[in-house]
């Protein structure tokens, strides 16, 4: 039993809901009662979609317990395919289902549909949403692919997308056009946007890219291994990625990349004078594996900040996220407790926050500025603008999404200059922000993460206290624990205004 | 309402009971406005990831600063061995008690999983009492979606809390149901005008507001999905007191008016306290609905408050009623209510949702009153909708919020004659 508030992840069905709703032609009978119909408005609400997720629920009750749930499971099966007319049928059951052993599967086979039907397995009190598309997907995939001829052009398929993805929708199409850019064609992108039939040509492509190993890696290893398609590794997000991507892609099949069209402004804009208060700001990154290690990657390398906290909540992804995160000098955080996740942010006490809807409600509590990377996310996420990640018009969002929580620039030495002045004082924030008026308290509460040191008795002497205020906000918190810090490892039981420059000097970068 | 036979209303008029997939929420759901009420309570699932999803995307961002719930989540080895499962759920309860020292109730709420595996949270639950008694009172019901339908949670809950209450003979007025501050301070602002002592409201903001009941007790629902809660009241032999629902200036009038009759308020009294705030409700009400009468309406079954909402927006707003659907219809309750609705109009109780949203487009209301999942399905085709979750968190009871009540339902016309764009998603 562990006792959870908010979840990164559903359960495993939410992700076959994923798989359904992104393609098309499909229909999901899942056993389940009333109360999981949730899931639709994560996608009509969340995502915005215009028609209800293909799925049909049981919705069975007490009542029907013990006596036929399994004969409402037949009939939900017989009148899904008479009304909706899928190409093919997924059948599967939610964490109750689960538990009362109808087998969804045996029991539609028994029905002899005209179309082909997929049970599911989905281990609700083992697994989550990541391994239920990833699997649903999979299943999909084995029953309908057939070994085919090999297209006579360069073709690939896009594997992971998927409903509700972060910037699936875009990411499929800034791919296409890079792979166009290299003389590739894309034969099938899935799930996203592809029906039964289009999955029955999948073997004909001459090699897969995995978008999402979330929830796309075992279909991959399946294609791989039955029709010997290889499958690219790295997930171009981010400059430096694109470009091992296109190396990656020109070996596997044999093709000269110079025609690759991977412009992007984010390596200009990252050099241009302006950015450069962007060096080595103290940035903390959680998500999913995926996202948080390119996002690592691009921070250090193309943006010039200073990684201080890495992590995902998919345990799937944990092994490489810690071999990852050891080449940064960190020590992965594999935890999808969100309790947990804060503590740690507090106790590093970063300038910038990358991560999910979560960490940015963390950052709101903490007053650390948060950019959105990577699901969970909200209604917000899903812009109407064109906004992918992956590929060069990636990088270039990446950037100003990035950069936007931020304090610009010029505007941050203007606050260093005249942090005393009643208007233009660091407390009313960002200036392009609305949202932070004068008088909203933005500083980082970080003395909670610093308890221990507390119960040392470490006293903030009156005027070092008033000189920490006249620190910009979004340094002051990490000048606040640095001084600690050092008072304690000098064994000072105060802190004078002469203990603050001490240790600014001593921790000057 | 001129005509005779209108007086019946649809108090026995067919009811189209259907059965077939719900698109309703489970009772758990209703967590999300009860941890906000009851300000010393925790309410703790024994669940799945499924509900602790559920809770989380119902809430949305809302109530992301403290929630005051959370879910005890079954995992693999809790179902491997029953024994088990009670000692790691006393000892969850322990770290959060222990985190939470504010909390002076714990909920221990079932979920459907907690229900098939036939875990016994009312024993649990009267364990945990003893062991932290008198600092935390443990109480058990069920939200489970097998059981209930959202607010039917509410309910659920309240039944327990009424099953604990200490009985009393003293004379009182006991007043049911969750309400938003406002509008329950109004109320309470209201009944003291009216003369009324001793009145008492449940559930109590905290666990030190003493409430009683006994045979001289006198009830009132303030929210017509607490049937459960009703009967409980009347086997601990308090007497009910049945009015339509406080929506709308008439609405608002019968329901303090019921309760004046039981306690002998003069009718001087009753109008002079009611005469201003009515006329006030009347013309606001008579500017916001302008837009709504003669509209065709659509109530897809949610929260069972669609009977009384149906009255208020068909007699004091004009709109012409199409179908009226509710989860589950308690005849008694909603009764009065039911009396004033127009003859000739569907009355469903449970649903289909596929047969219902045939329905739907056959007639194409002006518009559809729904639940999240299929609000924005609907606008694509055409359909102009309101979501049905709003009208349980937001003041929509008596005089002051009439007007509120009815732009609630104004505002989705209104924005869709506004837009001169098309709508294709
Ligand atoms: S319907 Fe049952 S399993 Fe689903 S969220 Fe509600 S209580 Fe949990």
């Amino acid at each position: 039993m562990k006792l959870s508030v908010w979840t990164y992840e559903g359960p495993p069905h939410v992700g076959a809901i994923r798989v359904a709703t992104g393609m098309e032609k499909v229909h999901l009978v899942l056993h389940a009662p009333q109360g999981d119909t949730y899931a639709d408005l994560l996608f009509t609400m969340i995502e915005r979609r215009n028609h209800r997720p293909p799925v049909t629920y049981t919705t069975f009750q007490a009542r029907d317990l013990g006596s036929d749930t399994a004969s409402l499971f037949k009939k939900a099966c017989i009148e899904a395919y008479e009304r909706f007319k899928p190409e093919l049928l997924l059948v599967g059951a939610s964490c109750t289902a689960e538990l009362i052993q109808d087998d969804p599967g045996g029991l539609a086979e028994t029905l002899g549909l005209p179309v082909p039907v997929v049970p599911l397995e989905l281990p609700s009190y083992q697994r989550k949403e990541n391994f239920g598309a990833d699997e649903t997907f999979f299943q999909i995939v084995k029953t309908l692919s057939r070994p085919l001829e090999k297209t006579s052009e360069i073709t690939c398929n896009l594997i992971g997308p998927t409903a509700l993805g972060f910037r699936h929708r875009d990411d499929v199409l800034e791919m296409t056009k890079l792979l166009n850019s290299m003389g590739i064609k894309v034969n099938v992108s899935a799930p996203y946007g592809a029906t039964p039939k289009d999955i029955e040509l999948i073997s004909q492509a001459h090699f897969n890219v995995l978008m999402y190993p979330e929830t796309g890696e075992m279909a991959c290893r399946y294609l791989e291994r039955t029709y010997s398609q290889p499958f690219t590794k790295t997930v171009p997000i981010g400059v430096g990625a694109i470009s091992d991507f296109v190396k990656e892609v020109s070996e596997i099949v044999e093709i000269n990349a110079s025609n690759a069209d991977t412009y992007s402004q984010l390596p200009w804009y990252s050099a241009s004078v302006d950015s450069t208060y962007l060096t080595s700001k103290r940035v903390f990154i959680f998500g999913d594996g995926t996202h948080a290690m390119t996002a690592a990657r691009i921070a250090k390398d193309e943006i010039g900040f200073e990684v201080v906290g890495l992590g995902c909540f998919n345990r799937e992804l944990a092994r490489p996220m810690r071999k990852f995160a050891a080449t940064f000098g960190l020590d992965a955080l594999i935890s999808d407790d969100y309790l947990e996740v804060e503590k740690h942010i507090q106790a590093v006490a970063p300038e910038l926050i990358l991560g999910t809807q979560m960490e940015r409600h963390i950052g709101k509590r903490l007053g650390i500025p948060c950019a959105v990377i990577s699901a969970p996310v909200h209604v917000q996420d899903f812009p109407a603008r064109y906004s992918p990640q992956m590929g060069p018009e990636g990088a270039n969002v990446i950037f100003d999404t990035w950069v936007h929580p931020l304090v610009m620039g010029l505007e941050e030495h203007l606050l260093t200059m005249f942090r005393e002045d009643f208007e233009f004082h660091d407390e009313a924030g960002p200036s392009h922000h609305a949202a932070h008026s004068p008088g909203q308290k933005n500083e980082p509460q970080v003395t909670e993460a610093t308890d221990n040191i507390a119960e040392n008795k470490i006293i903030w002497l009156k005027d070092a206290e008033k000189e920490l205020k006249k620190i910009p906000f979004f340094v002051r918190g990490k000048a606040r624990k640095n001084t600690e810090k050092y008072a304690e490892n000098n064994g000072f039981s105060e802190i004078s205004i002469e203990t603050l420059y001490e240790a600014k000097a001593h921790y000057a970068r | 309402m001129s005509s005779e036979k209108s007086l019946a209303g649809c108090m026995n008029a067919p009811v189209l009971k259907e059965r077939g997939q719900h698109e309703v929420f489970c009772g758990l759901t209703s967590i999300i406005w009860l941890h906000r009420k009851m300000q010393d309570a925790f309410f703790l699932v024994v669940g799945s990831r499924t509900c602790a999803h559920l809770l989380q995307s119902a809430a949305g961002v809302m109530v992301f600063a403290e929630p005051r719930f959370g879910t005890a989540i079954l995992e693999e080895t809790d179902l491997a061995g029953m024994a088990d499962a009670q000692e790691e759920l006393e000892r969850t309860v322990e770290e959060l008690l222990s985190r939470r020292t504010d909390i002076k109730r714990l909920f221990l709420v079932g979920s459907c999983p907690s229900e098939v595996i036939k875990l016994d949270l009312a024993t649990a639950a009267e364990k945990l009492s003893e062991r932290y008694f008198p600092k935390v009172n443990v109480i058990n019901y069920s939200g489970s979606g097998i059981e209930t339908t959202f607010t039917q949670g509410e309910d659920a809950c309240l039944e327990a809390v009424i099953r604990g209450l200490e009985p009393s003979n003293e004379r009182q007025l006991v007043i049911l149901g969750a309400l938003p501050d406002i509008v329950h301070d109004q109320m309470l602002r209201l009944l003291e005008q009216l003369g009324l002592k001793n009145v008492l409201v449940l559930p109590q903001v905290r666990v030190d507001e003493k409430v009683s009941v006994g045979s001289n007790t006198h009830f009132i629902c303030a929210q017509p999905f607490l049937g459960a809660s009703f009967e409980e009241m009347v086997r601990r032999g308090a007497k009910p007191i049945f009015a339509p629902f406080p929506f709308g200036a008439n609405g608002t009038t019968a329901w303090l008016k019921a309760i004046c009759d039981i306690f002998g308020v003069s009718k001087e009294t009753f109008d002079a306290v009611t005469d201003a705030p009515r006329r006030r409700a009347e013309i606001a009400i008579e500017k916001v609905s302008k837009i709504l009468t003669g509209r065709s309406l659509f109530l897809f079954p949610d929260s069972q408050l669609e009977i009384p909402l149906a009255r208020f927006l068909n007699q004091e707003c004009g709109m012409k009623l199409i179908e009226v659907g509710s989860p589950y219809i308690h005849k008694q309750l909603v009764g009065p209510d039911l009396q004033l609705l127009p003859e000739g109009i569907i009355i469903s109780e449970g649903q289909d949702v596929d047969k219902q949203l045939d329905r739907v487009f056959d007639h194409m209301p002006d518009l559809t009153v729904c639940g999240l999942g299929l609000a924005n399905p609907l606008e694509a085709k055409g359909l102009t909708t309101k979501w049905a979750i709003e009208l349980v968190f937001s003041p929509i009871h008596f005089y002051e919020q009439a007007a509120d009540l009815a732009s609630l339902f104004a505002r989705p016309i209104n924005r869709s004659e506004k837009l001169k764009i098309g709508r294709v998603a």
